[in-house]
């Protein structure tokens, strides 16, 4: 019960997009597309559950016993960058259309400050290792949930008459920010 | 000190340990071995006139038979042949080859704005800031980058001048 009431406080009432603002580069780069925002954001779901978990575990297994939490965030990023490098390799031998349709941006989710953030948070927050896994797999849904409403409503803004001084980011960023206003509606929910 | 350098060397060696086994065990192979040959004899200077993104895709299209050997322009007669005889496709049946373009600098018009030369992908222009830009032949592949550059309208495209390593049998004509 505790573990399902974390996954759904992360997931929606503090969702790492809209309420704590963090990965917000993917979330205006990546959805253009409906196709390309569910696929940019499956992988950003595995790298984010799994660098939350080795993330956990290099800080209490190497980092702390041997007292060096200095490098928490360069070693970090260097997990990250191997998860994203591996996601990369896997997905390029299991899924080679995704990986055509994605080629450019799965790097960038070693850039994207919700994964380096969700780890980080989970130290701050001093989860154990169900609860960090579930912090990361609850941020990344809450990813997931956002980009891909938000591609689909950038999809019907296309044919939308929107006046012309807001064609393009202008109405972007508006219709983020009132999505990021109806996310704020579930505080207090817990 | 010693402790924080010596864990993130480890981390980095068992990571990059991993992922190189990674690579090797999830290795791609290409559908078509010739692919990579083929790219390495094209131009690369990626400069899409065969319709194709780059060299990568085209070598890819050459290599499935669904683009002739004769679509790269910069890479001419001289890569046509080669391809034809390493895929075993008779030349003469596919038509002639795009005739290989030339960059033209009209010296009289040439301000040495230095634009064409920074945006030329295969470093074939020389020349100096308010000096006047000349084409180095040998290594302008005709991607036409530079006409778009050039704020006086001063390059134009013309065929190169036959000479012994590129002259060929004229087809004959029907009859």
């Amino acid at each position: 019960m505790e573990y399902l009431l974390l996954l759904i406080s992360t997931t929606l009432v503090n969702n790492i997009v809209l309420v704590k603002f963090l990965g917000l580069c993917p979330l205006m780069g990546v959805s253009g597309k409906l196709s390309s925002a569910w696929g940019m954001s499956l992988a950003t779901t595995f790298v984010l559950t799994l660098s939350a978990l080795l993330s956990w575990l290099i800080e209490h297994w190497l980092l702390q016993p041997l007292n060096i939490e200095f490098l928490r965030i360069l070693s970090f990023i260097l997990i990250i960058a191997a998860v994203v490098q591996f996601t990369e390799i896997s997905m390029r031998k299991l899924s080679p259309l995704l990986h055509q349709s994605l080629g450019i941006f799965l790097p960038l989710i070693t850039t994207n400050c919700a994964v380096l953030g969700v780890a980080l948070l989970n130290i701050n927050e001093h989860h154990d290792l169900p609860q960090s896994l579930m912090f990361g797999l609850g941020s990344a849904l809450g990813f997931m949930i956002v980009m891909v409403m938000f591609a689909g409503m950038r999809e019907r803004l296309e044919g939308a008459n929107v006046p012309e001084l807001f064609t393009g980011t202008p109405i972007s960023l508006i219709s983020a920010g009132s999505l990021s206003l109806v996310f704020m509606g579930f505080s207090g929910m817990f | 000190m010693l402790i924080a350098t010596l864990v993130l060397t480890l981390m980095g060696l068992v990571l990059g340990t991993l992922l190189a086994l990674a690579a090797r065990y999830m290795a791609v192979e290409d559908d078509n071995p010739m692919t990579g040959e083929i790219e390495d004899l094209l131009p690369g200077s990626q400069c899409g006139q065969c319709g194709f993104p780059g060299c990568g895709p085209a070598a890819e299209a050459i290599a499935n038979r669904e683009a002739d050997v004769t679509c790269c322009p910069p890479g001419g007669r001289a890569l046509a042949e080669t391809l034809a005889k390493m895929m075993d496709i008779d030349l003469s049946t596919l038509g002639d080859a795009a005739e290989p373009q030339l960059a033209v600098i009209d010296e009289t018009l040439c301000t040495g704005c230095t634009r064409c030369f920074k945006i030329c992908p295969t470093d074939a222009i020389v020349g100096a800031s308010k000096q006047m830009h000349v084409v180095v032949n040998e290594a302008c592949t005709g991607c036409e980058q530079c006409m778009e550059a050039c704020p006086e309208d001063c390059i134009s495209m013309t065929t190169e001048e036959m000479d012994l390593t590129r002259w060929h049998w004229h087809k004959p004509e029907a009859a």
